[in-house]
């Protein structure tokens, strides 16, 4: 298994060399800041409309060591949300009726106060709760092996990351045996009822493409999932949703060291959808650090780039009404979720 | 003069053959855009069409091109390998039927 970026000391665990590199090279004349495209197209700046979704990173510690982790999770990290945290967390939500809360990580699993936040975030009248495993957590130790039931009892929507219906590209995205177990994990779900028709509990599935390209059309990968998923493994699932690999942490390693960086900037910035700026997560979307901070998404978050709201820009001065008057911050790797029909939590936009 | 007659980068130029006839390009792009629509054939059979024969005519831009296009679209490298057999096996089978007519001819002149 690989280690993070962090435990192995790695210049790019740093936010700040991250930034270095996608506001330099080849963005210093060849290619238009992502700021300055806005602008030719009118749309600058971005502003959020209304907060819908309340993105909740509870740790970044994973039971997976992903080659594209944006987050650069995995078993080293100890970063982890205090149940202290999470208290606010149903506080805002509560106070704000914010609808949406969608739960992240690393693995948000491994969080040790995970169960009971879910069940408080219920108790508050939360509508939904996204739950982003990574499925083979469910595999991973015993303790772990009711979560389908608790997902069950709770009513979590369930999105998993599955990068192909087949061995070979998932494995190479997500570590050696992860698409077997994937599959165990997601026939323990089916067997909860989660994505079988008529249910009520959701399951979708998340397509990152396992390399330098872009995702294909939504809808036609999504039927071909179906079908493969089905007749190989009798597997069902609701939704496909298609995320762009955004140039960030270990993404961005990986297209460093593979020499691929600069012609995948090029690809992101010749898609560059104007139609898909509308539906970018950053404008219905908050996201909240393990230690509290606020960000306009979990990329951002990623690259320590909070809100630009210096008196709200925490759980503990949360001021909806100044965040809602804020500009998003934008970088080169906002052009990961304008390329082609778009990029969000919940795929395409556009 | 570039030292080599295929660059890379030339691929990214394609758009700017539009440079030296303007109208008759335009015309072509927006046909070869309409071809590659989903049709009776789905984009990415369209697209394997599209790398076998980038192989069989020998164009390294298209098949870049193509298999990054195909791989867009969800193939596998086993589904383009398999696409590149049947571009070979034509170009193959195009050389040996023609067997037949070398098998006319030497019988022909054969007592």
């Amino acid at each position: 298994m690989i280690k993070s970026l962090k435990a192995r000391s790695n210049d790019l665990s740093l936010s700040s060399n991250q930034l270095e590199i996608l506001d330099n090279g080849i963005f210093k004349e060849e290619l238009p800041k992502f700021k300055n495209k806005l602008k030719s197209t009118t749309q600058y700046p971005l502003r959020p409309s209304q907060l819908e979704i309340f993105q909740i990173n509870v740790g970044y510690m994973c039971n997976q060591v992903c080659k594209h982790c944006h987050v650069d999770a995995g078993p080293d990290r100890k970063e982890i949300m205090t149940k202290e945290n999470l208290q606010k967390c149903i506080e805002i939500v509560k106070k704000y009726n914010i609808p949406t809360i969608d739960l992240t990580g690393g693995a948000p699993e491994m969080n040790p106060n995970f169960r009971w936040f879910v069940e408080e975030a219920i108790e508050a009248g939360v509508e939904e709760i996204i739950v982003r495993s990574n499925l083979t957590i469910i595999k991973a130790n015993k303790k772990y092996e009711d979560l389908p039931s608790f997902f069950k009892e709770n009513n979590v929507r369930v999105v998993s990351s599955l990068p192909y219906y087949q061995a070979s590209k998932t494995d190479s995205q997500r570590g050696d045996g992860v698409f077997s177990k994937s599959i165990e994990a997601l026939k323990m779900l089916n067997k909860e009822g989660y994505g079988v028709k008529g249910s009520g509990l959701f399951l979708d599935l998340v397509y990152n493409p396992a390399g330098a390209f872009l995702p294909g059309d939504q809808a036609q990968l999504e039927g071909e999932f179906k079908r493969n998923l089905k007749s190989d493994f009798n597997i069902d699932f609701n939704q496909l949703f298609t995320i762009t690999n955004l140039p960030i942490s270990r993404f961005l390693e990986y297209l460093i060291a593979s020499g691929n960086y600069e012609d995948y900037m090029e690809k992101l910035v010749s898609a560059f959808n104007p139609a898909a700026v509308d539906g970018v997560m950053c404008k219905n979307t908050i996201s909240v650090g393990w230690d509290g901070k606020l960000f306009d998404c979990d990329f951002n978050q990623m690259l320590d780039l909070p809100v630009d709201k210096a008196n709200s820009n925490h759980l503990d001065t949360f001021d909806l009404d100044d965040l809602m008057d804020r500009e998003i911050r934008v970088s080169q790797h906002c052009y990961g979720c304008t390329a082609g029909a778009g990029s969000s939590c919940q795929g395409a936009v556009a | 003069m570039s030292d080599t007659y295929y660059n890379p980068r030339d691929l990214k130029k394609f758009g700017e053959i539009a440079e030296f006839e303007p109208k008759l390009a335009e015309k072509f792009f927006d046909w070869y855009g309409e071809v590659f629509k989903e049709g009776a054939l789905t984009v990415r059979e369209k697209s394997l069409i599209a790398l076998a024969v980038a192989h069989a005519i020998q164009c390294p831009y298209c098949i870049d091109a193509y298999t990054e296009d195909a791989m867009q679209k969800g193939a596998n490298e086993k589904m383009m390998m398999e696409a590149v057999h049947v571009s070979g096996a034509i170009r193959g089978g195009a050389s040996m039927v023609h067997g037949v007519q070398m098998m006319n001819k030497a019988k022909k002149l054969s007592m």
